[in-house]
């Protein structure tokens, strides 16, 4: 019961890494791609309007196929259940100020992830939601067309905002782009940041 | 897991379907959403509507690599085709022409408005009539420098008083990306029948649609009675 600090400890399986990098590029293509449609400024600096406009719609009908992908994982539907949970504690740890320290104990996801897994779920299905109006917009009256450009437009700048802190939180911690890289985490690096999952993935 | 499972309540499924609600109510009520923070952020921070177009402003659409330019002593405009005297007329011999001005909404296919822009410049038919228009032409091409776009205009529709060929924009020349140093200005039609970057002006026999014609949009682009949208009519 007391395994050497190096001891590492499976957090994803291949698919849902494969999964998380397919959506992360098509994510970072929707964004630029948009970037350029929506920013005059940086629109004129490729201009081809014609052709961003098609990549972005591309890869957002993708986004859907990896949808369904996901509901092929195993692994990656019982993260989702985890991820949907919010236990007692999680709201303590997302009012308490030392929610770093260990002091209440996390799953194998903490609050914040969790919030950020429902929010980017539930953006993704507005995004593609409000898309297809606006692909589909002379099936729709005008105001639903203004409707879902105004949702889209403004949405999409705080998935951007998100986004940026969800790379910032990765890039703050090596262990945990480890456990998205290569799929395994340091064990003492999980009994610091999520306790009660390391009591059930420690090697006995 | 189990205990997740067992003693959590289910936020992120909440969480999605809030979302999606919001975002259903935000498409429902976002036409007038929108008006009020185009409203808010022109009492505000006018400068935030040229860099997010969300906050109400002129979107710019180009169809090729950039922004073409030219010197303001290199632009000619050529005028062609059907007339007794072909014309090919800097900028000097623009401004030396009649100059009109008006204060008229721009209002795009996809759905944005610009209220109350000043515009001024030369009318489409005093030009056309310094031309001299021959009779079998019932049309105008126009094109662009950018060397990809093209636009169409009946005869009938480019002799009203509401065509611009227009050189300045809220009382400045026009910027590059408005379409410097001369663009078309058709007042009672979606935005994309004011071709940028104007360079000639043919008439010919018949209509040729223009680059987005040909991918779908309607040749005759009245505002509120063409690609299938109802918009007020522009003031």
């Amino acid at each position: 019961m007391n395994p050497s600090s190096d001891t590492s400890v499976d957090r994803f399986t291949t698919g849902e890494r494969w999964i998380h990098r397919s959506l992360s590029t098509l994510v970072l293509v929707l964004i630029g791609t948009g970037a350029l449609l929506f920013i005059p400024d940086l629109g004129s600096l490729v201009g081809n309007r014609q052709i961003v406009r098609v990549v972005h719609e591309v890869s957002g009908w993708l986004i859907p196929v990896v949808l369904v992908l996901m509901l092929l994982s195993k692994a990656l539907r019982a993260d989702a259940s985890r991820l949907n949970r919010f236990r007692p504690s999680d709201w303590e740890w997302l009012r308490s100020s030392d929610r770093r320290s260990g002091r209440i104990r996390v799953g194998k996801f903490n609050a914040g992830q969790k919030l950020n897994a429902a929010w980017t779920l539930g953006s993704l299905l507005v995004l593609l939601g409000t898309g297809a109006i606006m692909f589909f917009s002379s099936a729709f009256p005008d105001f639903i067309r203004t409707g879902a450009t105004f949702v889209h437009d403004w949405l999409s700048l705080a998935v951007v905002v998100v986004v940026i802190g969800h790379v910032w939180m990765a890039y703050n911690d090596a262990s945990a782009r480890a456990g998205m890289r290569t799929g395994s985490v340091p064990l003492s690096w999980a009994e610091r940041e999520h306790a009660d999952w390391a009591d059930e993935v420690r090697p006995r | 897991m189990t205990d997740d499972i067992k003693t959590g309540s289910p936020v992120g499924r909440r969480v999605v379907l809030g979302m999606l609600g919001l975002g259903a109510a935000g498409v429902a009520a976002g036409t007038w959403l929108s008006r009020g923070v185009s409203d808010v952020v022109a009492n505000t921070a006018p400068g935030l509507a040229s860099v997010i177009p969300a906050a109400g402003g002129f979107r710019i659409y180009t169809v090729t690599s950039g922004y073409p330019e030219v010197t303001a002593a290199d632009y000619r405009l050529e005028v062609s085709g059907l007339v007794d005297n072909p014309m090919s007329l800097s900028l000097a011999d623009l401004a030396a022409l009649p100059q009109t001005q008006m204060t008229k909404d721009f209002q795009c296919v996809t759905g944005w408005r610009v209220d109350d822009v000043p515009w001024s410049g030369v009318m489409l038919r005093d030009l056309l009539n310094e031309a001299g228009v021959a009779s079998d032409c019932e049309a105008l091409t126009f094109t662009s420098f950018d060397g990809a776009y093209t636009e169409s205009l009946t005869l009938e529709q480019a002799m009203q008083e509401d065509v611009l060929v227009a050189t300045t924009m809220f009382g400045q020349p026009l910027e590059v990306k408005h379409g410097a140093p001369v663009r078309l200005y058709v007042v009672p039609m979606y935005g994309y029948k004011s071709i940028k970057w104007l360079s000639g002006i043919e008439a010919v026999r018949s209509v040729e649609p223009g680059y987005w014609e040909v991918r779908g949009y309607d040749i005759d682009a009245w505002v509120g009675q063409s690609n299938g949208r109802s918009d007020e009519p522009v003031v």
